[in-house]
């Protein structure tokens, strides 16, 4: 693409590329000599991860074949957000949705579909409680509360083609700020809309701007993180992957209005297809003149650098990512000051995270005013979560901020799998807590969740069952942030060590009511001295898991009981001798010779041999054996 | 130290010196380098940290430093299958701690170790962002989903298969 030498120019621009692919907005193609049908197929790491590559090659190859392929256009876009289906196959004009989409069922998409007009029947989506399957995107309910705002064009755009980018707005905030707004003007606009940080404090966003635009200095930078370390959240992931360019834009509009010309986009390396589409924008927007020197002929210098993280969670912490990104030890240091006063390289910086930054050119093109008419009195716009665990539909969902939960896992995930009973909802991973059932109804923003012992995070949304432990679920978040600890600050590198070892010793069936006691002392001390943010929270699963589910504590320390049936040390092995045949099956496969028996008698479990490995309950035809 | 690394090394050493001229005037760009020598390499041992310590005037102690606080970076050579179990949120929920079990128990070995025969390794890792897919192993980055312990014998075997048909 040559340099686009004015905002007008970019404006005339996207009205020529969106043309071109107006198809996917139902419409006829213009010319009409273009293709008309365009097979959009998922390639974010879900897809992916579940061959959707192979089926985007085979159709090619198969169209090219049969001689169509200058009718039929197949394009690989970012997540469409329900992965539970994937590989997700939508074919325009129509919106025809498919899903669970394999290699083999290409030869009659092309010929039941694309040659022949007519829907394949077995691919559509089937509409729960409902004899009917959805056509289109529009009738599944995962999609109709969702309102998408920073997932905008995930889904609809190839993402390594700036044209389509384009097409779909890209850049445009950014001319309209450069062109018609002071950098004070920027800063206003997003004060006014409102929007705080997506990366888990929920910090107004305006605000961080206006800190870093006020401290002089000849040099300042910009800087993303893109370092989603919670495990279990993928939506700046998808973004990336689905949108860089909102991205690049973002950033270049922070450059402008704090002063700053370069910045850096700090990426876990885990993320290599991310990486890879990051990489391309950068090249394609310096080559269009929308990065670099002069960008739109304005005279505003920007240009941005990706640095890989290498497998440290702490260095989602402000601090310690930018000293990550100086290529040291990521480790936090002590605030003030501020990134905003000394960040990167000791001048002043601002730090933002993806689905932030995401949101930035749309208030840039709808109005701040536009973004805070969404969501509640504190919290300002959507909010991406990353629905997963024990939920029927996985995947990413925007909602609108003030959504309940009950909305979210009912009406959007389709309930609990297996007529499971819903136990609690895990938000904000390690740094946060568990709602249980009471809280269902909560209308969720950054305060409410705050208010109900949890966090927002950076939206994981962990759905669990009855069949979870509670406490297992605390051991398994402090097993986490003890792991990642850094070491620097002993509060968090020795306080989680000895709440995990409390924890341990719970689950093994040896813990006291001391203990619990001794967890919560423990918990607000670390609360309060530790470094940084990932010590300070380390506290919170077990903090929340105490308030809501103390039972679940004191049946492992009194009962010895696990009520879950999670915690091997606490199980029991029983036969039932009314329904045990005497098959001896359970007893040649147990691997230690705890079960004992004759021949059509009922058997018997030895439990000072029984190692609770659980072969006698697969073996057993008879379903006798139960685990308590 | 021994060198392990075969007898590719002057080839290695020669794309190393490329990476590190390449990167040389950036600021901060050690762990850049690392990741690319690591690349070269399939991991970090001493010497190719001394060599990249000579080579880019920081000190060793330094570059030691950020080599063992990075997870990423191993100065222990791979197995030419590395299993990685998601033990992110999602996948540990739906069980891929029984997976981790089961594999440690039919390979023989613990996590961040290789089998004698050099041909695998077990590692863990937090969220690949499959988590349709829980629980997930990436075998060489290669995903496989909706896992359950009995499935993995199968995978062990079908690349035990494909290295004898080699």
């Amino acid at each position: 693409m040559s340099k686009i030498a004015s905002f007008e120019e970019l404006k005339a621009l996207q009205e020529a590329e969106r043309a071109k692919i107006c198809v996917r907005d139902g419409q006829a193609p213009t010319p009409a000599n273009l293709a008309k049908h365009h097979v959009l197929i998922c390639a974010g790491t879900g897809c992916s991860s579940s061959n959707s590559m192979e089926v985007k090659e085979a159709l090619e190859k198969q169209l090219a074949e049969a001689g169509l392929n200058s009718e039929i256009d197949v394009v690989k876009t970012g997540c469409f957000g329900f992965c539970s289906l994937g590989p997700i196959m939508v074919i325009y004009p129509e919106g025809t949705f498919y899903h669970h989409v394999k290699v083999d069922d290409v030869p009659e998409i092309i010929e039941t579909h694309l040659k022949g007009g007519q829907l394949v029947e077995r691919l559509l989506y089937d509409i729960p409680g409902q004899d009917k399957k959805a056509t289109d995107m529009s009738h599944i309910p995962f999609f109709q509360k969702q309102n998408r705002i920073a997932l905008r064009n995930c889904g609809t755009i190839d993402p390594e083609k700036i044209e389509e980018a384009i097409a779909h707005n890209a850049y445009q905030g950014l001319g309209r700020a450069l062109t018609t707004m002071t950098p004070e003007e920027v800063i206003a606009e997003v004060e006014k809309s409102g929007i705080r940080g997506r990366g888990g404090a929920g910090f107004p966003t305006g605000k961080k701007w206006k800190f870093a635009a006020g401290y002089q200095s000849e040099e300042k930078y910009v800087v993303v993180n893109a370092d989603e370390g919670d495990p279990g959240a993928f939506m700046d992931r998808s973004v990336l992957e689905g949108d860089p360019h909102s991205i690049l834009e973002a950033m270049a509009i922070g450059g402008y209005a704090i002063g700053a010309h370069h910045g850096f986009i700090y990426i876990r390396a885990e993320y290599p297809i991310a990486v890879h589409r990051l990489e391309i924008a950068i090249a394609q927007a310096r080559e269009a003149g929308l990065l670099g020197d002069n960008i739109m002929g304005t005279g505003f210098s920007f240009d941005v650098d990706i640095r890989l993280g290498a497998g440290a969670f702490v260095c989602g912490e402000e601090t310690a990512l930018l000293t990550s990104v100086e290529g040291k030890r990521g480790e936090p240091r002590p605030r003030p000051p501020f990134p905003a006063e000394k960040g990167l390289w000791g001048v002043p910086t601002f730090v933002n995270n993806v689905e932030t930054l995401a949101n930035i050119p749309v208030i840039f093109t709808k109005g701040g005013d536009w973004f805070s008419s969404i969501g509640t009195a504190g919290s300002k716009g959507t909010k991406v979560f990353a629905m997963a665990g024990k939920v029927n539909n996985i995947g990413l969902v925007e909602v609108p901020m003030g959504t309940t939960l009950r909305e979210m896992i009912y009406d959007i995930g389709g309930g609990i799998p297996n007529g499971k009973a819903f136990k609690a909802a895990q938000t904000g991973g390690p740094s946060g807590g568990c709602l249980p059932a009471s809280a269902l109804d909560t209308e969720i923003d950054f305060d409410t969740l705050v208010a109900a012992g949890s966090m927002m995070g950076s939206g994981g949304l962990i759905v669990l069952d009855e069949t979870t432990c509670m406490v297992d679920i605390a051991k398994f978040y402090l097993e986490f942030t003890q792991d990642e600890s850094c070491g620097k600050c002993p509060p968090c590198r020795i306080g989680t060590k000895r709440m995990l070892e409390i924890l341990d010793k719970i689950t093994r069936g040896e813990g006291t009511m001391e203990d619990i006691d001794n967890l919560e002392t423990l918990a607000r001390t670390i609360s309060s001295s530790a470094l940084c943010a990932l010590g300070q929270t380390a506290p919170n699963p077990i903090l929340a898991t105490l308030k809501f589910f103390r039972d679940e504590y004191e049946a492992h320390i009194v009962d010895k009981r696990c009520p879950a049936g999670v915690c091997k040390k606490l199980l029991r092995y029983e036969i039932d001798p009314a329904k045990c045949k005497g098959c001896t099956a359970c007893a040649r496969n147990c691997p230690v010779g705890a079960i004992e028996g004759t021949v059509r008698e009922p058997h018997r479990i030895d439990t000072t041999k029984c190692i609770k490995c659980g072969t006698c309950i697969e073996k057993c035809r008879f379903g006798a054996i139960s685990r308590a | 130290m021994a060198c392990t690394c075969g007898g590719h090394n002057e080839a290695l050493f020669a794309q190393l010196d490329k990476v590190i001229e390449q990167h040389k005037d950036q600021r901060g760009s050690l762990i850049s380098v690392l990741h690319k020598a690591q690349g070269i390499f399939g991991y970090l041992p001493e010497e190719v940290q001394a060599y990249i310590a000579e080579k880019m005037d920081i000190p060793l102690s330094e570059i030691y430093g950020v080599v063992t606080f990075y997870a990423l970076f191993t100065m222990n050579k791979k197995g030419k299958y590395t299993f990685n179990v998601c033990l992110g949120t999602a996948c540990y929920v739906k069980g891929s701690g029984k997976l981790l079990e089961k594999l440690q128990e039919e390979l023989g070995i613990g996590v961040g170790e290789t089998t004698e025969d050099g041909m695998f390794s077990i590692e863990c890792c937090r969220c690949v962002g499959a988590c349709g897919l829980a629980p997930v192993i990436t075998i060489n980055d290669k995903v496989h989903g909706h896992l359950v312990p009995e499935d993995i014998p199968a995978l062990i075997a079908e690349i035990k298969a494909a290295e004898q048909m080699n």
